[in-house]
């Protein structure tokens, strides 16, 4: 059946708290086994289609199948879907073992039979040894793992994660990333994942879906999304962009419409010795901004656009690198993305 | 924050004045009760265990007790269960007039006993033509002692927040099987905060009781006040007042450790 349907397929999902359109006619099939993201900022309706296919919001209109089958009007216990929350959500007043063993307990699954397979869930998210402690004792990182846990357990048919390593530093949050994409490969179920991290999106997803105002602006690869940007507001929240308007387009690429060009694609020289590259331009350095592994540098075109290149430190570098120094900045052709200006929202 | 000398002597001073206009009255009951006066003159003129025996064989203090301890009660447990009920209405679900039945599920214990006391007992006698009993006396309870529940649980409701429960519901439980697991174990403590403090409004009630008893229920606010000013009784209720005042020690000691463990807990 698996390979007739989606994994999960939204239809015309519509949600309005009040006079708010949080979730507005949102079309979408999500494959079997996919680590698919929802990504947007803060209000853009990924987590509240989240809500909506777990359960917890009834849709305004629209339908939610999960395999073939209209769930739409199902409550949460009563669909194969698992959410790991944001805050965990794990019961204060359990063991990390009761916790995992939970869904099993109101399955009906005898407490030797749950006992046994909550603590090979836990040793499987490498929390062996603290079956016995209570949540509150743990670190957010455990807590993370134990929330993973008591999802999976279950063997849900998808796993929904919302924002699940907000709340993690830095670090953690990078080793978190790899775990997931593992624990997602070997269970081979859909994972969605709610996030307003485009860098996080990128690592692990198969597909994307980029929210703006209720709706999906773009839908694709990673690569799709951050080298083909549909819309200058893709371009500017996936990465950086410089975004070009209609008269800048003019004088720089010899035709109309909205572009965007990556700051990496850029390449710089002096006035005197301009880059190799399709089409070039002159500017004013306005500010050079070191930071690690490149440089950024922003520049003032004459053509009356400021841009920022991004070179990497083993490269060329201009000059001395001075502010206020004339350059020469040139780009190619296939790196220029026509952005549709009709997607463009307030 | 450092305080001067003076300030701490005056604030020193004030605090053993308050508590001792508060406990001195009820260390002189605690005397009077072994005192050999049965006009409570001050100080006493000698001591005796007379009134304890005496007290201990009184059939109507005892009678009382035992009604008063009854209609607390299960006044009470209607109350934990009532209370618990709209507050997980009005915390969990929105509805037309939510605000005005939080409104109209609190207002009975800021209404003066005397207006309840008489609109019960108007509404029992006439309207419902119902003969006054001891169980028009639990109803009558019931309604104020809603109140200490509801904020309790309410207060609780508000803070536990609903993704605990989200999260059972996502894992395969009920509703019933969410409250009974999940939801029930975090309102134990408040439940039982509430479920105090109704007792004790119940238990020391006098003037909703004075309208809505029928002949014959005599709860211990009433025979104390039955008693107090008969000659010969007082001491009586010298003693019955001391028995009470320890017999509430316990369970406020017991609210208070609870308390202060789940603040460690949290």
């Amino acid at each position: 059946m698996s390979a007739e349907y989606p994994a999960i397929r939204l239809t015309g999902l519509t949600k309005v708290f009040g006079t708010a359109t949080a979730v507005d006619h949102v079309d979408l099939d999500i494959a079997e086994g996919e680590f698919f993201s929802m990504l947007g900022p803060s209000g853009s309706g990924k987590t509240t289609v989240l809500r909506l296919i777990a359960g917890f919001e009834q849709p305004t209109s629209g339908t939610i199948s999960l395999f073939g089958q209209d769930v739409t009007q199902r409550a949460p216990f009563d669909r194969d879907v698992n959410t790991v929350f944001q805050d965990y959500a794990l019961f204060p007043h359990m063991s990390v073992l009761e916790n995992v063993a939970y869904g099993l307990r109101v399955r009906g699954v005898s407490k030797r039979d749950r006992l046994a397979r909550a603590r090979e869930a836990l040793d499987t998210v490498r929390l062996g040894g603290f079956g016995d402690r209570k949540p509150s004792q743990l670190s957010g990182g455990q807590r993370q793992r134990v929330a993973l846990a008591r999802a999976t357990v279950v063997r849900p048919k998808a796993l929904l994660l919302d924002e699940p390593l907000g709340a993690l530093d830095l670090k953690l949050r990078e080793q978190m990333q790899v775990e997931l994409k593992e624990l997602q490969r070997d269970l081979g179920i859909t994972f969605i994942f709610v996030t307003h991290d485009q860098e996080e999106a990128l690592t692990l997803s198969d597909r994307i879906a980029v929210f703006n105002d209720g709706r999906i602006e773009q839908l694709g690869t990673p690569a799709e999304i951050y080298d083909r940007p549909v819309s200058p507001f893709v371009a500017a929240f996936v990465g950086t962009s410089n975004v070009f308007d209609d008269e800048v387009s003019h004088r720089l690429f010899g035709h109309g419409g909205l572009h965007s060009l990556r700051p990496e694609k850029i390449s710089i020289g002096s006035e005197a010795s301009p880059p190799a590259a399709d089409r070039t331009a002159t500017g004013t350095l306005a500010e050079v901004i070191y930071v690690g592994s490149s440089t950024r540098l922003i520049v003032d075109l004459d053509a009356g656009k400021r841009i920022t290149v991004l070179e990497q430190n083993d490269a060329h570098r201009v000059g001395e690198d001075q502010r206020g120094s004339r350059v020469s900045v040139g780009w190619n052709d296939v790196d220029v993305v026509d952005l549709e200006p009709a997607i463009t929202h307030q | 924050m450092r305080l001067s000398r003076a300030a701490r002597g005056i604030l020193g001073g004030l605090t053993v004045l308050v508590l001792a206009g508060i406990y001195l009255p009820l260390f002189v009951v605690f005397v009077n009760s072994f005192s050999t006066s049965t006009s409570l003159s001050w100080p006493p003129p000698g001591f005796t265990l007379e009134w304890w025996a005496k007290a201990f064989r009184s059939e109507g203090a005892l009678d009382a007790l035992v009604t008063s301890v009854q209609i607390a009660s299960v006044s009470t447990l209607i109350a934990l269960v009532l209370g618990t009920l709209i507050s997980l209405a009005l915390q969990r679900y929105s509805f037309f007039g939510r605000e005005a039945v939080s409104l109209l599920v609190i207002l009975p214990i800021a209404l003066p006993g005397i207006i309840t006391g008489i609109a019960l007992n108007n509404a029992f006698r006439t309207i419902l033509g119902v003969q006054l009993s001891i169980y028009t006396v639990i109803v009558a309870h019931a309604t104020f002692c809603i109140v200490t529940v509801f904020n309790n649980v309410i207060a609780r409701l508000r803070r536990l927040g609903t993704s605990i429960e989200d999260a059972s519901a996502d894992l395969g439980a009920g509703l019933w099987t969410t409250f009974r697991l999940i939801t029930f174990p975090q309102l134990r403590s408040a439940l039982f905060a509430g479920g105090l403090l109704a007792f004790a409004l119940s238990f020391d009630e006098i003037i909703v009781t004075t309208f809505t008893a029928g002949a014959g229920v005599k709860t211990l606010p009433l025979w104390i006040l039955d008693n107090l000013f008969r000659p010969n009784q007082a001491p009586v209720v010298n003693v019955i007042a001391v028995v009470l005042v320890i017999v509430s020690i316990i369970p406020i000691y017991i609210a208070q450790r609870i308390a202060g463990a789940e603040k460690i807990v949290r």
